[in-house]
C-alpha cells in the first residue's frame, strides 16, 4: 500500500476544492466528495483496460478482470467477510431491496418484520409494500426519548412470530450509533434474520460482519469516498449459497436450457450483466485511501469537528435541535420560524451547502412532528473555519427572519 | 450584505407571508392541490369562475416562504382576470422564472404582473424556481379543466 495521507492536509486530496476553494461542503451524509485517487483510478481503467470482465481470454480482459476481483477482496477484507459473501450492487437501496425481495417469500400472514421509526426509506419501505401484498405485519422498536433506539425497547417489541430485523446502524438524520450487538445476539437466539443498514457507518469507523455477526450488511460506495453507482451487499455464505437471485440474464448462470437454469455460486449470481467495472475498482481504491488514513484518525478528527460544531451551535439561540449528545459528525436542526427550505437557499449564498427536508426518512419526521428539517453532515475534509462559517451564517439567518415576525 | 435573495424576500414575501391574501379555503367547487414532496409545500387553489372571470381565488396550505407568499400574490394579481389573461399571465410567469422571457417581454408583462414580477429574482435560484411555481401550477389546473 501506498504511503499514509496526513489527515490535517487532506483538503489536498480532493480536487473539487481547487475548483471551488470557498466552498463549504456539509453534505457528505448525502455522498462525500471524491479524492483524486478514486478518479484516477477509475481513469485508469477506461484508459489503460477499459474492457469487459470475466468473458473476454486476451490479456487486457484478464486484468480488468483481475482489477474487479481484486476489489472485491479489499472490500471482504473491509468488513472482514469472505469474498463470496460480497456482492457488488448498484447502491445499499438496491442492495437492501434484493434482500427483502429474496426473503419475503419465506414470510407467511401474521408474521413480524421489526425495524424502527429511524430507518432510511430504502431500510423499510421494501417491508412496508411487501407487507401490502403478503399479509405480513410490520412493526416499530419504540425509540426513548432522546429517539434512540434502546435494547430495552427492542426487547419488549420482540413476539413469537417476529421472523425478520432491518434496522440501521447509524441514523442518517441524527447520527445515533445503534447498539447492535447484543440486539443481534437475542436475535439469533430466537432464529430472527438480521438486515442491518450500514451507509452511514463505514465511513465512520471500522466494521466487522463476523464480530457484529449480523445475517445481511449493505452499504454504498459513494458515501465512503468511492464512487456513485456501486453498493454492497454482504450476505453471510449460507444464505448467499441458497437464495433465489431477483435478477436474471447474462453471466450469472453456468448452463442455461428451456427447461432449466443452473446458477453461479455466489456472489456471481447475484451479479447479473456487465457490472459497474470502474466504479467497482473506485470503490477498491477508496478503501485503500480510508485505510491510508486510518480509521483512528478519521474517528479522532470527526469527533474532533463534531464537539466544536455542537459547542458552538449551542450558542446560538432561536434554534431548535433534535440530536444534542450525537454520535457522529451530524447536526439536525430547524431555525425557529424559518422554513427549511428558505435557510438553505440563504446558506448557499455563502457557498455553504446543507441538506433541508425529510432526508429520505419521512417516518423519523412525523415521529418529531416536523415538516423537515435541516441537517449539517461532516467529513475528514471539513475544518474548523466551516463550522464557524456556519455558525454565524446561522446567527445571520436567525437575526434576518426574525425580524419576520 | 444585502445578496438578491434577501431583497427578494425582504421586497414582497415578506408582507405576503405575513400577512397573507385570500387565505382559507372558501368551498368554491373549481379546485386543485398540489404537493412537492422533496420539501412538502403544500398548496390548494380554489377558484370562484363567472361567465369566464376569476372572480375569487383563494389558497390554502403550508410550506417555504417562497411558495406561500407565491400563492398570496398570485390571487391578487389574478382576481378579476378573465381565463384567457390568467391563463397568459401564468404562462408568462413560468417563462419569467426559468429566466427564457425576453427582455421585450418583461418590459411588456411588468405592469401586468403586479406584485408577482418580483418572482423575477427567483430564476437565479434553480432549486426554488418550483417553490414559486407550485399555486400557480395548482391554478394552471383548474383554469384548464374549466375550459
Amino acid at each position: 500500500m501506498e504511503n499514509k495521507i496526513d489527515i490535517q492536509n487532506i483538503k489536498g486530496e480532493f480536487d473539487i476544492f481547487k475548483n471551488h476553494p470557498t466552498l463549504c461542503y456539509m453534505d457528505s451524509g448525502a455522498t462525500s466528495l471524491k479524492p483524486r485517487c478514486v478518479l484516477d483510478k477509475m481513469n485508469e481503467y477506461y484508459n489503460m483496460y477499459g474492457v469487459n470482465i470475466h468473458r473476454g481470454v486476451y490479456e487486457l480482459s484478464f486484468k480488468a478482470s483481475n482489477e474487479f476481483d481484486i476489489a472485491r477482496s479489499k472490500v471482504a477484507k473491509f468488513i472482514n467477510a469472505k469474498e463470496n459473501e460480497v456482492v457488488f450492487t448498484k447502491n445499499v437501496s438496491e442492495a437492501l431491496n434484493e434482500i427483502c425481495l429474496m426473503l419475503v417469500d419465506d414470510l407467511k400472514e401474521d408474521d413480524i418484520v421489526l425495524t424502527t421509526e429511524l430507518e432510511h426509506h430504502s431500510s423499510v419501505l421494501p417491508w412496508i409494500h411487501a407487507s401490502k401484498k403478503k399479509n405480513f405485519k410490520v412493526d416499530y422498536i419504540e425509540l426513548d426519548e432522546n429517539n434512540r433506539i434502546t435494547f430495552d425497547n427492542f426487547k419488549k417489541a420482540l413476539k413469537e412470530n417476529t421472523k425478520v430485523l432491518a434496522i440501521t446502524l447509524v441514523s442518517n438524520v441524527l447520527g445515533y450509533v445503534t447498539d447492535i450487538k447484543p440486539i443481534i445476539e437475542e436475535c439469533k437466539k430466537r432464529g430472527i434474520i438480521t438486515i442491518v443498514d450500514g451507509a452511514q457507518a463505514v465511513q465512520h469507523f471500522k466494521i466487522d460482519v463476523k464480530e457484529i455477526d449480523m445475517d445481511f450488511f449493505a452499504f454504498s460506495g459513494h458515501k465512503m469516498f468511492g464512487p456513485t453507482g456501486v453498493g454492497v451487499m454482504y450476505g453471510k455464505e449460507k444464505y448467499l449459497k441458497q437464495l433465489d437471485p431477483v435478477y436474471y440474464g447474462g453471466d450469472m448462470m453456468d448452463t442455461a436450457s428451456k427447461e432449466e437454469i443452473l446458477l453461479k455460486d455466489t456472489p456471481h449470481r447475484y451479479e447479473v450483466g456487465t457490472p459497474a467495472i470502474a466504479e467497482v475498482i473506485g470503490l477498491g481504491e477508496a478503501i485503500d485511501f480510508i485505510e491510508r488514513i486510518g480509521f483512528i484518525n478519521i474517528q479522532k478528527k470527526e469527533n474532533e469537528l463534531r464537539d466544536y460544531l455542537f459547542n458552538e451551535i449551542k450558542k446560538v439561540d432561536g434554534l431548535t435541535i433534535y440530536n444534542l449528545g450525537t454520535d457522529s459528525p451530524i447536526l439536525c436542526f430547524n431555525i425557529n420560524y424559518c422554513h427549511p427550505h428558505d435557510a438553505i437557499t440563504m446558506y448557499d449564498e455563502d457557498e455553504i451547502c446543507l441538506r433541508a427536508g425529510h432526508h429520505c426518512a419521512e417516518l423519523l419526521s412525523k415521529h418529531l412532528k416536523v415538516n423537515g428539517t435541516l441537517r449539517a453532515s461532516l467529513s475528514i475534509y471539513n475544518t474548523k473555519d466551516d463550522i464557524d462559517r456556519f455558525v454565524k451564517k446561522t446567527k445571520y439567518i436567525v437575526d434576518f427572519f426574525k425580524d419576520f415576525f | 450584505m444585502n445578496s438578491d435573495i434577501e431583497r427578494l424576500y425582504r421586497e414582497v414575501m415578506k408582507d405576503h407571508y405575513t400577512n397573507p391574501r385570500n387565505k382559507g379555503l372558501m368551498g368554491y367547487k373549481e379546485s386543485s392541490h398540489k404537493f412537492n414532496p422533496s420539501c412538502g409545500d403544500d398548496i390548494t387553489i380554489e377558484a370562484n369562475i363567472e361567465n369566464g372571470v376569476l372572480k375569487n381565488v383563494c389558497h390554502s396550505g403550508q410550506g417555504c416562504l417562497i411558495c406561500c407568499s407565491s400563492a398570496s400574490v398570485m390571487c391578487e394579481v389574478l382576481e378579476g382576470k378573465t381565463i384567457e389573461e390568467a391563463s397568459e399571465l401564468i404562462r408568462v410567469f413560468f417563462e419569467m422564472l426559468m429566466g427564457s422571457l425576453s427582455d421585450a417581454d418583461l418590459t411588456k408583462y411588468e405592469d401586468a404582473l403586479e406584485e408577482a414580477f418580483v418572482y423575477q429574482g427567483v430564476s437565479k435560484y434553480p432549486a426554488r424556481i418550483k417553490c414559486a411555481a407550485l399555486p400557480w401550477k395548482a391554478l394552471e389546473e383548474v383554469v384548464l379543466n374549466h375550459k
